[in-house]
C-alpha cells in the first residue's frame, strides 16, 4: 500500500494523477478462511482490520452483498459522542471516542473526525433532570459533559432561537465538547484499504444466503451468490439484516428492524458550528464540510425493510428545525433517504457469542452505532479471536435478555443517536 | 404514510390515527411465574423480525381506540389484510403469484383522488 501524504499529492500533481492505486484489492474468494465477517459496513471492515493488526489473523474475508458502506454506514448523520448513562455504554462509546481521536493517523486515511461539540437541548424540567443525571454520571466516570444555560447555548450555536416565546423554548443544554462528526464513507474505505493491505479479502456484490454447520453444530462456512465459502469462525455485522442472517443458523434475536431517515439541504456557506440534538422534538442537525445541513429524523413506528420511511416523519423534523433555527426556514432540502436499523428492546447493542459454536454477533446498534464504529470493531475482533468478550464489552451479551440485566438506555433518555 | 383499514370502523384511515403495537399472535404464558428464564426471554424479547409477511397488532388510537391485527409485507409496506382481534391467524400461503384472499369485511382503499377527483 502506497502511503498517502503531502508528498504523494505533490508527486501525483506532477504526473496528472496517473499513479494512484486502487484502495483495496477485489480478489475472488478462497475456498476457506479462518474468519468470515458478514457485512461490509464500517463495523465489519473495522473488525477485519483489527483481527489482522492486533490478533495476527489475516486469512479473513469480509463479505458484502452490495457495495462497501452502502448500508447504514453510508446513510447516517455521523453524530459521535460518548455521554451515555450506564457504565456498559460509557465503556464502549468512550473506548470508541478515544479511537476516533487517532483514527486518521492509524489508518493513514482522512476520516475527517471533527470534534466540534455535540449539544443536546433541554426543553423542560424533565429533560433538565435527565441531562444533569447524565452529566454527573459521565463526569464521575471521567467523561466530559457539561451543563449550559440558554445564553451559553446560544453563544456556542448562534443560529439557535432561545427566546422565551419560541415554540420549543429551551431551559439549558448538555454539551460534550469532544463529540462531533466524521466522514461516513471514509471510515468504511479507510478500514477496507488498511485491512486489504494486511491481506484481508474484501468481497463485494456477494450475498450470504445460508450458514452451513457441521455435525457438532459449529459453523463450517457460508452459502453465497458466489458459491460455498468455508470458514472456521463467522462474525455477523449486517445491521438491519442481522435477524435474517442469524436466522440462517436458527438463532433468534431480540431485534426489530425499522427505517430511520435523514436528509440534506442545498449547500450553504459555513453557518452551523456544532452538532445540535433535540430528543424531545426529535431533530438532529449539523453542517457537512460540503456545506449541506445534515438533518436526522425519527424512525417509523413499524417493522420495515423498505429503506424509505414515511413523509410525515421528516415533515415533523423539519417543523422542529424551523422552530429551533428560524434562520433556516427558506433553505431547500435536496435529498432524503432511509436506512434499516436493528433495534433492541433496551436500545443497547449486542456483541457476543451465540448459541451456535464459532458464530459471533455484533448487532442492535440501531439508530446510533456509527459513533461506536472503531470501538465496536476493535472489541468485536477481540471476541472473534479469543472466543470471549473483551472486558469493555462484557455486558453487551445476548444472554442479558435471559438474565434480565438490561442496559436500559431507552428508558434513561430515549436518546436516538 | 400508510393507509390502514380499521376492521372495526370499516374504513381506511391515515397512519397518524394509529399506533403500531408489535407482533401479533404472541400468547402470554398462562403460568408466567412458573416458566424458566429462557422461556420468558423467548416470549418477551425474541422475535422473527421477518423480511416479508409480518403479523402485527395496531391500535386505532385516535379513532375507535381498539386493537386489531394486520398482515403486512415489510418490504413494500403494503397491507395484505387487517382483521379483528381474537380472530385466528390467517393462513396466507397462496399459490405463487396469486393474490392472497382478502377478508370478507375489507373494502377497497378510498384515496383522495378516487373520491374527490384530481387535486388541481
Ligand atoms: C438515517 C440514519 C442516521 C443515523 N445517524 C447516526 C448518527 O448520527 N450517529 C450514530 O452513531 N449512528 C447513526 N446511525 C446508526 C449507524 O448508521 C449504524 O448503527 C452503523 O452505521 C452500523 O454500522 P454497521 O457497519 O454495523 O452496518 P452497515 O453499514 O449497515 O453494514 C451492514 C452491511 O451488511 C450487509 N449485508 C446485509 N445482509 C447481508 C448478507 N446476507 N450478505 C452480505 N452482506 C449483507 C449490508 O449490505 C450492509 O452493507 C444512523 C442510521 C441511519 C439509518
Ligand atoms: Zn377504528
Amino acid at each position: 500500500m502506497r502511503k498517502y501524504s503531502v508528498f504523494a499529492v505533490a508527486r501525483e500533481a506532477m504526473r496528472a494523477h496517473k499513479g494512484w492505486e486502487a484502495q483495496w484489492t477485489s480478489p475472488e474468494p478462497r475456498a476457506q478462511y479462518d474468519v468470515i465477517i458478514i457485512g461490509g459496513g464500517a463495523h465489519g471492515l473495522g473488525a477485519a482490520y483489527y483481527l489482522a493488526k492486533e490478533h495476527g489473523i489475516t486469512n479473513v474475508a469480509v463479505i458484502e452483498k452490495g457495495w462497501l458502506g452502502g448500508g447504514n454506514t453510508g446513510r447516517n448523520t455521523t453524530i459521535i459522542r460518548s455521554n451515555y448513562l450506564y457504565e456498559e455504554s460509557m465503556d464502549i462509546y468512550e473506548h470508541s471516542l478515544k479511537l476516533w481521536e487517532g483514527l486518521s493517523q492509524e489508518l493513514n486515511y482522512n476520516v475527517m473526525y471533527s470534534p466540534r461539540g455535540v449539544m443536546m437541548l433541554s426543553h423542560n424540567i424533565h429533560d433538565q433532570q435527565v441531562f444533569k443525571r447524565h452529566i454527573h454520571a459521565n463526569r464521575l466516570y471521567g467523561i466530559d459533559n457539561e451543563w449550559l444555560t440558554p445564553e451559553q447555548a446560544k453563544e456556542f450555536c448562534p443560529p439557535l432561537d432561545i427566546s422565551a416565546s419560541a415554540r420549543y423554548a429551551i431551559n439549558g443544554a448538555a454539551l460534550q465538547r469532544r463529540g462531533g462528526t466524521a466522514r461516513h464513507d471514509a471510515v468504511a474505505w479507510g478500514y477496507a484499504r488498511a485491512a486489504s493491505d494486511r491481506g484481508v479479502h474484501v468481497i463485494q456484490n456477494c450475498e450470504v444466503k445460508g450458514i452451513r454447520r457441521g455435525p457438532d453444530g459449529a459453523v463450517t462456512g457460508v452459502e453465497t451468490t458466489k458459491g460455498f465459502i468455508g470458514a472456521r469462525k463467522i462474525g455477523v455485522s449486517a445491521s438491519g439484516h442481522n435477524s435474517m442472517v442469524l436466522g440462517m443458523a436458527d438463532v433468534r434475536l431480540p431485534l426489530h428492524s425499522v427505517p430511520l431517515q435523514a436528509l440534506v439541504s442545498e449547500p450553504l456557506k459555513p453557518i452551523f458550528p456544532c452538532v445540535v440534538m433535540s430528543n424531545t422534538v426529535h431533530a438532529y442537525i449539523s453542517q457537512s464540510d460540503k456545506g449541506e445541513l445534515v438533518i436526522g429524523a425519527g424512525t417509523d413506528q413499524y417493522n420495515s425493510y423498505s429503506q424509505t420511511g414515511g413523509l410525515q416523519i421528516i415533515t415533523h423534523t423539519l417543523d422542529a428545525i424551523c422552530e429551533l433555527f428560524p434562520i433556516f426556514r427558506r433553505v431547500k432540502m435536496m435529498r432524503q433517504w432511509g436506512g434499516i436499523t436493528d433495534n433492541t428492546p433496551d436500545r443497547s447493542p449486542i456483541q457476543g457469542v451465540t448459541p451456535v459454536p464459532n458464530l459471533f454477533v455484533n448487532c442492535g446498534w440501531g439508530t446510533g452505532g456509527f459513533k461506536a464504529t472503531p470501538g465496536s470493531a476493535h472489541l468485536f475482533a477481540h471476541l472473534i479471536a479469543r472466543g470471549e468478550p473483551h472486558r469493555l464489552a462484557a455486558g453487551l451479551t445476548l444472554d442479558r435478555f435471559r438474565t434480565g440485566r438490561l442496559i436500559d438506555e431507552a428508558a434513561a433518555a430515549a436518546v436516538a443517536h | 404514510m400508510l393507509l390502514i383499514h380499521c376492521p372495526y370502523c370499516g374504513e381506511a384511515r391515515a397512519e397518524l390515527e394509529f399506533r403500531a403495537a408489535g407482533d401479533a399472535h404472541i400468547d402470554r404464558p398462562a403460568n408466567i411465574a412458573a416458566i424458566s428464564d429462557e422461556e420468558f426471554a423467548e416470549y418477551f424479547f425474541l422475535r422473527d423480525n421477518p423480511k416479508g409477511l409480518i403479523y402485527e397488532r395496531w391500535r386505532h388510537i385516535h379513532g375507535c381506540g381498539r386493537f386489531f391485527n394486520a398482515v403486512r409485507d415489510t418490504v413494500s409496506d403494503k397491507f395484505v389484510m387487517t382483521y379483528k382481534a381474537g380472530q385466528p391467524k390467517p393462513d396466507l400461503s397462496p399459490a405463487p403469484g396469486a393474490a392472497p384472499a382478502l377478508p370478507a369485511d375489507s373494502r377497497p382503499v378510498e384515496t383522495y383522488e378516487a373520491t374527490e377527483g384530481r387535486a388541481e
